[in-house]
Protein backbone atom coordinates (compact mmCIF):
# COMPACT_ATOMS: atom_id res chain seq x y z
CA UNK A 1 0.00 0.00 0.00
CA UNK A 2 1.41 3.32 -1.00
CA UNK A 3 1.92 6.13 1.50
CA UNK A 4 -0.66 8.25 -0.31
CA UNK A 5 -3.18 5.45 -0.25
CA UNK A 6 -2.63 5.03 3.48
CA UNK A 7 -3.28 8.76 4.12
CA UNK A 8 -6.43 8.62 2.04
CA UNK A 9 -7.73 5.61 3.93
CA UNK A 10 -6.97 6.76 7.45
CA UNK A 11 -7.43 10.54 7.15
CA UNK A 12 -5.11 13.31 8.39
CA UNK A 13 -5.11 16.85 9.65
CA UNK A 14 -2.55 19.62 9.51
CA UNK A 15 -1.56 21.67 12.53
CA UNK A 16 1.43 23.48 13.99
CA UNK A 17 3.72 21.92 16.57
CA UNK A 18 2.89 24.81 18.92
CA UNK A 19 -0.80 24.04 18.78
CA UNK A 20 -0.25 20.34 19.36
CA UNK A 21 2.16 20.78 22.25
CA UNK A 22 0.02 23.44 23.88
CA UNK A 23 -3.07 21.27 23.50
CA UNK A 24 -1.27 18.54 25.38
CA UNK A 25 0.19 20.81 28.02
CA UNK A 26 -2.98 22.72 28.72
CA UNK A 27 -5.02 19.56 29.25
CA UNK A 28 -2.59 17.90 31.62
CA UNK A 29 -1.71 20.61 34.13
CA UNK A 30 -0.67 18.61 37.16
CA UNK A 31 -0.89 20.68 40.32
CA UNK A 32 1.61 20.77 43.16
CA UNK A 33 -0.67 21.30 46.18
CA UNK A 34 0.97 23.82 48.48
CA UNK A 35 -1.80 23.73 51.08
CA UNK A 36 -0.75 26.06 53.86
CA UNK A 37 -4.07 26.87 55.54
CA UNK A 38 -7.85 26.59 55.27
CA UNK A 39 -7.84 27.28 51.49
CA UNK A 40 -6.35 23.79 51.15
CA UNK A 41 -9.74 22.32 52.13
CA UNK A 42 -11.34 24.08 49.16
CA UNK A 43 -8.46 22.93 46.99
CA UNK A 44 -9.22 19.33 48.00
CA UNK A 45 -12.88 19.86 47.10
CA UNK A 46 -11.68 21.12 43.73
CA UNK A 47 -9.97 17.79 43.13
CA UNK A 48 -12.80 15.72 44.60
CA UNK A 49 -15.73 14.13 42.76
CA UNK A 50 -18.25 17.00 43.06
CA UNK A 51 -16.17 19.69 41.36
CA UNK A 52 -13.97 17.14 39.58
CA UNK A 53 -10.77 18.72 38.36
CA UNK A 54 -10.18 15.66 36.18
CA UNK A 55 -12.54 17.22 33.62
CA UNK A 56 -9.63 19.60 32.97
CA UNK A 57 -6.90 16.98 33.26
CA UNK A 58 -5.74 18.30 36.62
CA UNK A 59 -6.88 15.59 39.00
CA UNK A 60 -3.38 14.22 39.58
CA UNK A 61 -2.10 16.10 42.61
CA UNK A 62 1.60 15.44 42.51
CA UNK A 63 3.34 15.56 45.87
CA UNK A 64 6.67 15.68 44.10
CA UNK A 65 7.65 19.00 42.56
CA UNK A 66 9.56 17.12 39.85
CA UNK A 67 6.32 15.87 38.32
CA UNK A 68 4.11 18.95 38.55
CA UNK A 69 3.42 21.97 36.35
CA UNK A 70 1.24 24.20 38.50
CA UNK A 71 1.82 25.32 42.06
CA UNK A 72 -1.36 26.20 43.93
CA UNK A 73 -0.33 28.20 47.00
CA UNK A 74 -3.43 27.83 49.17
CA UNK A 75 -3.15 29.80 52.38
CA UNK A 76 -1.03 32.31 54.22
CA UNK A 77 2.73 31.98 53.99
CA UNK A 78 5.09 32.95 56.80
CA UNK A 79 8.59 34.23 56.23
CA UNK A 80 9.91 30.95 57.61
CA UNK A 81 7.76 28.89 55.22
CA UNK A 82 8.56 31.10 52.22
CA UNK A 83 12.02 29.53 51.94
CA UNK A 84 10.53 26.04 51.69
CA UNK A 85 7.91 27.18 49.15
CA UNK A 86 10.53 28.86 46.96
CA UNK A 87 12.76 25.80 47.16
CA UNK A 88 9.95 23.55 45.97
CA UNK A 89 9.11 26.05 43.21
CA UNK A 90 12.75 25.99 42.06
CA UNK A 91 12.61 22.19 41.90
CA UNK A 92 9.64 22.18 39.52
CA UNK A 93 10.66 21.70 35.90
CA UNK A 94 9.87 24.42 33.34
CA UNK A 95 7.36 25.33 32.04
CA UNK A 96 5.51 25.98 35.27
CA UNK A 97 2.68 28.18 36.50
CA UNK A 98 1.54 29.49 39.83
CA UNK A 99 -1.85 30.29 41.37
CA UNK A 100 -2.09 32.47 44.50
CA UNK A 101 -5.25 31.08 46.04
CA UNK A 102 -7.21 33.30 48.41
CA UNK A 103 -6.75 36.69 50.04
CA UNK A 104 -3.85 35.58 52.25
CA UNK A 105 -1.67 34.15 49.51
CA UNK A 106 -2.42 37.14 47.26
CA UNK A 107 -1.94 40.01 49.72
CA UNK A 108 -1.42 38.67 53.23
CA UNK A 109 -5.15 39.09 53.83
CA UNK A 110 -6.20 39.38 57.43
CA UNK A 111 -2.75 38.30 58.57
CA UNK A 112 -1.43 41.84 58.51
CA UNK A 113 1.51 41.23 60.81
CA UNK A 114 5.27 40.85 61.09
CA UNK A 115 5.44 37.08 60.55
CA UNK A 116 3.43 36.66 57.34
CA UNK A 117 4.64 37.56 53.85
CA UNK A 118 2.24 40.19 52.50
CA UNK A 119 1.53 38.36 49.24
CA UNK A 120 3.49 35.45 47.81
CA UNK A 121 4.36 37.54 44.74
CA UNK A 122 7.17 38.88 46.93
CA UNK A 123 9.10 35.72 46.12
CA UNK A 124 7.14 33.80 43.44
CA UNK A 125 6.05 34.76 39.90
CA UNK A 126 2.27 34.45 40.22
CA UNK A 127 0.13 33.91 37.10
CA UNK A 128 -3.39 34.03 38.54
CA UNK A 129 -4.62 35.56 41.78
CA UNK A 130 -7.89 34.35 43.32
CA UNK A 131 -9.86 36.54 45.72
CA UNK A 132 -12.01 35.15 48.50
CA UNK A 133 -11.57 33.88 52.03
CA UNK A 134 -11.54 31.06 51.22
CA UNK A 135 -12.50 31.03 47.53
CA UNK A 136 -15.01 28.43 46.44
CA UNK A 137 -13.77 25.50 44.32
CA UNK A 138 -15.48 26.97 41.23
CA UNK A 139 -13.14 29.95 41.51
CA UNK A 140 -10.14 27.66 41.50
CA UNK A 141 -11.54 25.91 38.43
CA UNK A 142 -11.89 29.32 36.81
CA UNK A 143 -8.26 30.11 37.65
CA UNK A 144 -7.21 26.78 36.18
CA UNK A 145 -9.10 27.62 32.96
CA UNK A 146 -7.31 30.95 32.80
CA UNK A 147 -4.01 29.13 33.16
CA UNK A 148 -5.10 26.81 30.33
CA UNK A 149 -5.88 29.82 28.13
CA UNK A 150 -2.51 31.29 28.97
CA UNK A 151 -0.75 28.05 28.01
CA UNK A 152 -2.63 27.88 24.69
CA UNK A 153 -1.51 31.39 23.77
CA UNK A 154 2.12 30.78 24.65
CA UNK A 155 4.33 30.04 21.61
CA UNK A 156 6.02 26.96 23.01
CA UNK A 157 8.46 25.80 20.38
CA UNK A 158 9.73 29.18 19.26
CA UNK A 159 10.50 30.49 22.74
CA UNK A 160 12.11 27.31 23.99
CA UNK A 161 14.77 27.36 21.27
CA UNK B 1 -16.81 26.17 91.73
CA UNK B 2 -17.39 29.40 93.66
CA UNK B 3 -14.58 31.77 94.49
CA UNK B 4 -14.74 31.24 98.26
CA UNK B 5 -13.29 27.78 97.82
CA UNK B 6 -10.00 29.37 96.73
CA UNK B 7 -9.55 31.25 99.97
CA UNK B 8 -7.75 28.36 101.72
CA UNK B 9 -5.06 28.41 99.02
CA UNK B 10 -4.58 32.15 99.30
CA UNK B 11 -4.53 31.95 103.09
CA UNK B 12 -1.97 29.20 102.91
CA UNK B 13 0.19 31.23 100.51
CA UNK B 14 -0.08 34.30 102.74
CA UNK B 15 0.74 32.23 105.81
CA UNK B 16 3.79 30.64 104.21
CA UNK B 17 5.20 33.54 102.23
CA UNK B 18 3.82 36.60 104.06
CA UNK B 19 4.60 39.85 102.27
CA UNK B 20 5.69 38.09 99.08
CA UNK B 21 2.00 37.85 98.17
CA UNK B 22 1.46 41.42 97.01
CA UNK B 23 -2.03 41.53 95.60
CA UNK B 24 -5.02 39.20 95.15
CA UNK B 25 -7.78 40.01 92.68
CA UNK B 26 -10.82 38.04 91.54
CA UNK B 27 -12.11 38.68 88.06
CA UNK B 28 -14.75 36.70 86.13
CA UNK B 29 -14.48 33.91 88.66
CA UNK B 30 -10.71 33.56 88.29
CA UNK B 31 -8.21 34.38 90.98
CA UNK B 32 -5.06 36.34 90.21
CA UNK B 33 -2.25 36.47 92.71
CA UNK B 34 0.62 38.90 92.20
CA UNK B 35 3.78 37.87 93.99
CA UNK B 36 7.29 39.16 94.58
CA UNK B 37 9.63 38.25 91.70
CA UNK B 38 12.46 37.27 94.11
CA UNK B 39 10.36 34.46 95.60
CA UNK B 40 8.48 33.33 92.48
CA UNK B 41 10.35 30.05 92.20
CA UNK B 42 9.67 29.09 95.83
CA UNK B 43 6.01 29.97 95.47
CA UNK B 44 5.55 28.01 92.25
CA UNK B 45 7.35 25.05 93.74
CA UNK B 46 5.14 25.22 96.83
CA UNK B 47 2.02 25.39 94.66
CA UNK B 48 3.03 22.28 92.74
CA UNK B 49 4.38 20.10 95.53
CA UNK B 50 2.20 21.12 98.48
CA UNK B 51 -0.99 22.53 96.95
CA UNK B 52 -0.93 20.02 94.04
CA UNK B 53 -1.32 22.46 91.16
CA UNK B 54 0.23 19.81 88.97
CA UNK B 55 -0.86 21.12 85.56
CA UNK B 56 0.71 24.24 84.04
CA UNK B 57 -1.69 25.35 81.34
CA UNK B 58 0.16 28.38 80.06
CA UNK B 59 2.89 30.90 80.73
CA UNK B 60 2.61 34.23 79.01
CA UNK B 61 4.00 37.72 79.10
CA UNK B 62 2.37 41.13 79.18
CA UNK B 63 3.95 44.38 78.08
CA UNK B 64 2.39 46.97 80.41
CA UNK B 65 4.43 49.74 78.71
CA UNK B 66 5.06 51.51 82.01
CA UNK B 67 8.24 53.20 83.20
CA UNK B 68 8.82 50.82 86.11
CA UNK B 69 8.11 47.08 86.21
CA UNK B 70 7.29 47.08 82.54
CA UNK B 71 6.75 43.37 81.93
CA UNK B 72 4.47 40.93 83.66
CA UNK B 73 4.66 37.13 83.42
CA UNK B 74 1.54 35.11 84.20
CA UNK B 75 1.46 31.43 85.11
CA UNK B 76 -1.85 29.66 84.59
CA UNK B 77 -2.02 26.69 86.98
CA UNK B 78 -4.68 24.05 87.55
CA UNK B 79 -5.25 21.63 90.39
CA UNK B 80 -6.91 18.73 88.59
CA UNK B 81 -8.09 16.93 91.75
CA UNK B 82 -9.98 19.95 93.09
CA UNK B 83 -10.61 21.56 89.69
CA UNK B 84 -9.06 24.84 90.81
CA UNK B 85 -7.46 27.32 88.48
CA UNK B 86 -5.12 30.00 89.76
CA UNK B 87 -3.12 32.68 87.95
CA UNK B 88 0.23 33.68 89.46
CA UNK B 89 1.64 36.98 88.22
CA UNK B 90 4.97 38.63 88.74
CA UNK B 91 6.61 41.72 87.30
CA UNK B 92 10.09 42.36 85.94
CA UNK B 93 11.82 45.57 84.89
CA UNK B 94 12.77 46.51 81.36
CA UNK B 95 16.46 46.89 82.28
CA UNK B 96 16.73 43.44 83.88
CA UNK B 97 14.05 41.18 82.37
CA UNK B 98 15.13 37.93 84.02
CA UNK B 99 13.10 35.37 85.98
CA UNK B 100 14.01 31.97 87.38
CA UNK B 101 12.72 29.17 85.19
CA UNK B 102 9.72 27.06 86.12
CA UNK B 103 10.73 24.28 83.73
CA UNK B 104 12.46 22.40 86.57
CA UNK B 105 9.09 22.30 88.39
CA UNK B 106 6.84 21.54 85.41
CA UNK B 107 8.59 20.26 82.24
CA UNK B 108 5.62 21.66 80.33
CA UNK B 109 6.80 25.19 81.06
CA UNK B 110 9.80 24.68 78.76
CA UNK B 111 8.26 25.75 75.45
CA UNK B 112 5.96 28.33 77.06
CA UNK B 113 8.96 30.11 78.51
CA UNK B 114 10.73 29.98 75.17
CA UNK B 115 7.69 31.65 73.64
CA UNK B 116 7.74 34.41 76.28
CA UNK B 117 11.42 34.92 75.56
CA UNK B 118 10.79 34.99 71.80
CA UNK B 119 7.99 37.55 71.99
CA UNK B 120 9.08 39.79 74.89
CA UNK B 121 12.77 39.13 75.48
CA UNK B 122 12.22 38.03 79.07
CA UNK B 123 14.99 35.55 79.93
CA UNK B 124 14.46 32.57 82.18
CA UNK B 125 17.42 31.76 84.36
CA UNK B 126 18.29 28.07 84.48
CA UNK B 127 16.20 27.17 81.45
CA UNK B 128 17.79 24.19 79.64
CA UNK B 129 17.28 25.56 76.11
CA UNK B 130 16.74 29.33 76.06
CA UNK B 131 16.34 29.83 72.29
CA UNK B 132 13.68 31.45 70.15
CA UNK B 133 10.79 29.14 69.36
CA UNK B 134 8.78 30.86 66.56
CA UNK B 135 10.89 33.57 64.95
CA UNK B 136 14.08 32.83 62.99
CA UNK B 137 17.05 32.40 65.30
CA UNK B 138 18.92 35.36 63.83
CA UNK B 139 15.95 37.70 64.34
CA UNK B 140 16.97 40.65 66.50
CA UNK B 141 13.68 42.06 67.78
CA UNK B 142 10.89 41.06 70.16
CA UNK B 143 7.62 41.29 68.21
CA UNK B 144 5.07 41.59 71.02
CA UNK B 145 6.78 44.54 72.67
CA UNK B 146 4.61 47.61 72.26
CA UNK B 147 7.22 49.62 70.36
CA UNK B 148 7.52 46.95 67.66
CA UNK B 149 5.59 47.99 64.52
CA UNK B 150 2.60 45.85 63.50
CA UNK B 151 3.99 44.99 60.07
CA UNK B 152 7.47 44.31 61.38
CA UNK B 153 10.70 46.00 60.44
CA UNK B 154 11.28 45.84 56.67
CA UNK B 155 14.22 43.63 55.82
CA UNK B 156 14.53 42.20 59.33
CA UNK B 157 13.50 38.73 58.13
CA UNK B 158 15.05 37.43 54.95
CA UNK B 159 12.93 36.42 51.96
CA UNK B 160 14.13 33.63 49.68
CA UNK B 161 16.41 34.37 46.79
CA UNK B 162 14.23 34.80 43.70
CA UNK B 163 17.05 34.33 41.21
CA UNK B 164 17.49 30.60 40.59
CA UNK B 165 20.98 29.23 40.95
CA UNK B 166 22.75 28.83 37.59
CA UNK B 167 22.98 25.17 36.67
Amino acid sequence: MSYQQQLNDQGFLTTSVDALVNWGRSNAVWPMPMGLACCAIEMMAFAGPKYDASRFGSEVFRFSPRQSDLMIVAGWCTYKMSHAVRRIWDQMPDPKWCIAMGACASTGGMHRCYGVVQGIDNFLPVDVYISGCPPRPETLINALMQIQNKIREYPTTTLDA
Amino acid sequence: MDSTSLVPVIDELRGTFGDAVIEVTVHSGDTFVRVDRDRIHEILSHLKHTSRYIYIVDVFGIDRFTADDRFEVVYNLVNLAQQHRIFIKTRVTESNPVLPTASDIWSGANWNEREVYDMFGIKFDGHPDMRRIFMPEDFKHFPLRKEFPLLGIPGSIELPNTTPDPE
